[in-house]
């Protein structure tokens, strides 16, 4: 029995290496090629040979990459922040009350989920620059929310139906308004999931090519990933290759740190206790 | 502090059921009433109808004489415990109890006096800087009541507060409950299913069934006297022998032989559309095994004999199960009590009749025993609507023998 336990462990644990060096080998290859000098960028060798943070002040000395990293962190920022609140308002509302047309809107945000967003790409683009959106942030921020919304909506009503119902009965009992049963009871039980939506909206606004390739036309709104496709050598005819792969390197950054802070208030069962079984 | 009325409430949900159905009930200043009845009686909804969480679809409610029915509840003033007990996971039992003060807007110095009043009450001193998650089921049913009583509010309102915890402990938390309710006066209103608990508990027992109110009193004239079929088998543990019984010729034929009947009785069955079938009531305690039954209280009863099944000792007296002839009364109330009780299915198993006995009885399995029963205390009921026709006037008394 325990030698099976200890063999299936083994398995298991030699399949997740596996996996994890999968995923991760192309991250620590572009890690590696942002520390080669031009020379031996292509030498195929996975420790540099000779190291040097030439690629990084290349990129940083351009305005252009700084320029879009910040288009991307507010842009990704205000979106994040927008779709969450609102997701966390029509979640509420959809695992708490009964309402004409609950249905509807929960079929329509699975619609708007499915939708291939290439079909909407072209009307969007018609659509923003008749109404002056056009390479500017709101231009980007309002597909990212819609297009978030949903994402937002589903996995917030999961967290909200987890919360015992008694508590906000117990929360008005005691004297709260709507909005203060929401304010100091509810919300602080949904804090993980909102942390959680928070984290995956964040990712997809952060990571977003599409619409910021087509929705933007200059450094006024362009975001990180679009910018890296503009990257050109200091001259036509030097390899950008370097610099690309240090830009990425920089843009990884602020999504781990984001997970790593918010990872530590997802505790989960923060309910338990509340009440009986 | 103050009295609750009702008047002609009743609860229509929009899928057109009727949960509760033109209650009525006064519940005076400081009195501790119970609403007790089998799941889906609506006495929840009642609760819930006076807390406010529930809207009332008609009728009236009236909390220290104003009318509350449009107000929500933090205008009411009245704190609830709720039976998954619902304390605020993110906070810790001082932070619960402060909680109601805290949106109440009172100082700091004045909620933290007040919250150490209340935890000195319930024993929860040393636990005030825990969090809900690290106290046992008893600890949390009692942060759950001082989180109600902190506020000296005008009522409370407890919705089986006590089903959630094992039985020793429920039958400690009882008293508690008690003592607490009379040393703070305040109005309570207790919902429950368990009528051991709404025996022991409450001044006025409301008992319910179907929504609507089937009987109000103290605990003990419910007992003594229920106006139907339905209060006589839900109250009472072991339940009240309920036995068929025909009306032939001045006597009533049951299974425990012939029994003669009162003239007032008898004058009710004479009528043209009196029942010829009717229900036999008796607790299990007016029977006596007939060997230690005097020459004075024999008269009173009658007597007849059976094999007896089961015999439990309780110490203090004996519970016989015996086997008589003639099956199980069967009505729509009767069958909702089994059903309650989970014996829908077990009907017509052995033996049909629970007895007390007086411990010095020495009855055993298998024999056959001659018991006597008090006639003094029987009730008859009519079949089709329940109705419990040895009362009279309000105040009943058994069939008297003739």
């Amino acid at each position: 029995m325990a030698d099976t336990t200890t063999r299936a462990k083994l398995r298991w644990g030699l399949l997740d290496v596996f996996v994890v060096a999968f995923a991760l080998f192309p991250v620590l290859w572009i890690m590696s090629l942002s520390f080669k000098t031009p020379a031996t960028l292509t030498d195929g060798k996975f420790i540099p040979r000779e190291w040097t943070l030439e690629n990084y002040r290349t990129i940083f000395a351009t305005d252009q990459f700084v320029r879009a990293l910040v288009n991307s962190i507010g842009i990704a920022m205000i979106a994040t922040t927008i779709a969450v609140v609102l997701g966390a308002m029509a979640a509420y509302a959809i695992s708490r009350l009964d309402f004409p047309g609950k249905r509807l809107l929960i079929g329509v945000s699975l619609l708007i989920a499915m939708f291939p967003q290439v079909s909407l790409v072209s009307p969007l683009f018609e659509i923003e620059r008749q109404l002056g959106l056009f390479d500017t942030w709101p231009g980007l921020i309002l597909p990212y929310i819609t297009f978030a919304l949903p994402l937002a909506i589903y996995t917030l009503s999961a967290f909200f139906k987890q919360i015992p119902w008694d508590l906000e009965k117990a929360a008005k009992m005691d004297g709260a308004t709507q909005a203060q049963a929401f304010r100091r009871v509810i919300a602080p039980l949904a804090a993980p999931g909102l942390f959680t939506t928070a984290i995956l909206v964040f990712i997809f606004c952060w990571n977003d090519f599409l619409f910021a390739i087509s929705l933007t036309s200059t450094e006024r709104s362009r975001t990180v990933p679009v910018a890296l496709s503009f990257f050109t050598g200091a001259s036509q005819f030097e390899d950008p290759t370097g610099a690309i792969c240090a830009a990425a390197v920089v843009i990884t950054v602020p999504i781990i740190l984001f997970v790593l802070f918010f990872q530590r208030r997802i505790v989960s069962g923060l309910t338990s206790g509340a009440v009986k079984g | 502090m103050a009295d609750i009325v009702l008047d002609k409430v009743s609860k229509k949900f929009p899928d057109g059921t009727t949960a509760v159905r033109d209650v009525d009930l006064e519940i005076a200043d400081g009195e501790f009433v119970i609403l007790v009845g089998p799941s889906g009686c609506g006495k929840s909804t009642t609760l819930n109808m006076i807390a406010g969480l529930e809207d009332i679809s008609s009728g009236e409610l009236r909390i220290d004489g104003q009318r509350v029915n449009d107000k929500a509840p933090r205008d009411r003033d009245i704190a609830m415990v709720f039976q998954s007990y619902a304390l605020y996971p993110n906070m810790t039992v001082r932070e619960n109890m402060a909680f109601p003060l805290r949106l109440a807007k009172l100082d700091r110095a004045t909620i933290d006096q007040k919250v150490a009043e209340a935890a000195k009450v319930l024993e929860l001193t040393p636990l005030l800087d825990r969090k809900p998650a690290n106290l046992s089921g008893g600890q949390r049913q009692r942060v759950a009541m001082g989180r109600a009583i902190v506020r000296q509010p005008k009522a409370f309102l407890m919705d089986e507060p006590l089903s959630n915890l094992d039985a020793k402990l429920r039958v400690q938390m009882r008293t508690v409950v008690s003592r607490l309710q009379k040393q703070l006066g305040t109005t309570t209103v207790y919902v429950t299913h368990d009528q051991t608990e709404a025996m022991t508990l409450g001044d006025r027992v409301v008992i319910m069934r179907g929504g609507a109110v089937q009987q109000v009193g103290p605990p003990q004239e419910l007992y003594d006297h229920p106006n139907n079929l339905f209060v006589a088998g839900f109250i009472g543990s072991p339940s009240m022998n309920f036995l068929p019984a025909t009306v032939e010729q001045g006597t009533l034929r049951t299974a425990l032989g012939d029994v003669p009947i009162g003239d007032r009785i008898r004058r009710e069955l004479e009528g043209a559309d009196a029942p010829r079938e009717l229900i036999l009531g008796i607790r299990p305690e007016h029977f006596e095994d007939a060997e230690l039954v005097d020459e004075e209280t024999r008269r009173r009863g009658a007597e007849f004999s059976a094999p007896v099944d089961i015999v439990e000792s309780m110490g203090s007296d004996k519970y016989v199960y015996l086997t008589v002839e003639g099956g199980r009364a069967s009505a729509a109330e009767l069958e909702e009590l089994a059903a309650d009780a989970g014996a829908a299915d077990f009907a017509g198993a052995g033996s049909n009749l629970v007895t007390r006995l007086s411990a010095e009885s020495t009855v055993t399995e298998g024999e056959h025993r001659r018991v006597w029963f008090n006639l003094e205390k029987i009730h008859l009921f009519d079949p089709s609507n329940g109705r419990n026709l040895t009362l009279h006037e309000a105040h009943p008394a058994g069939a008297p023998a003739a």
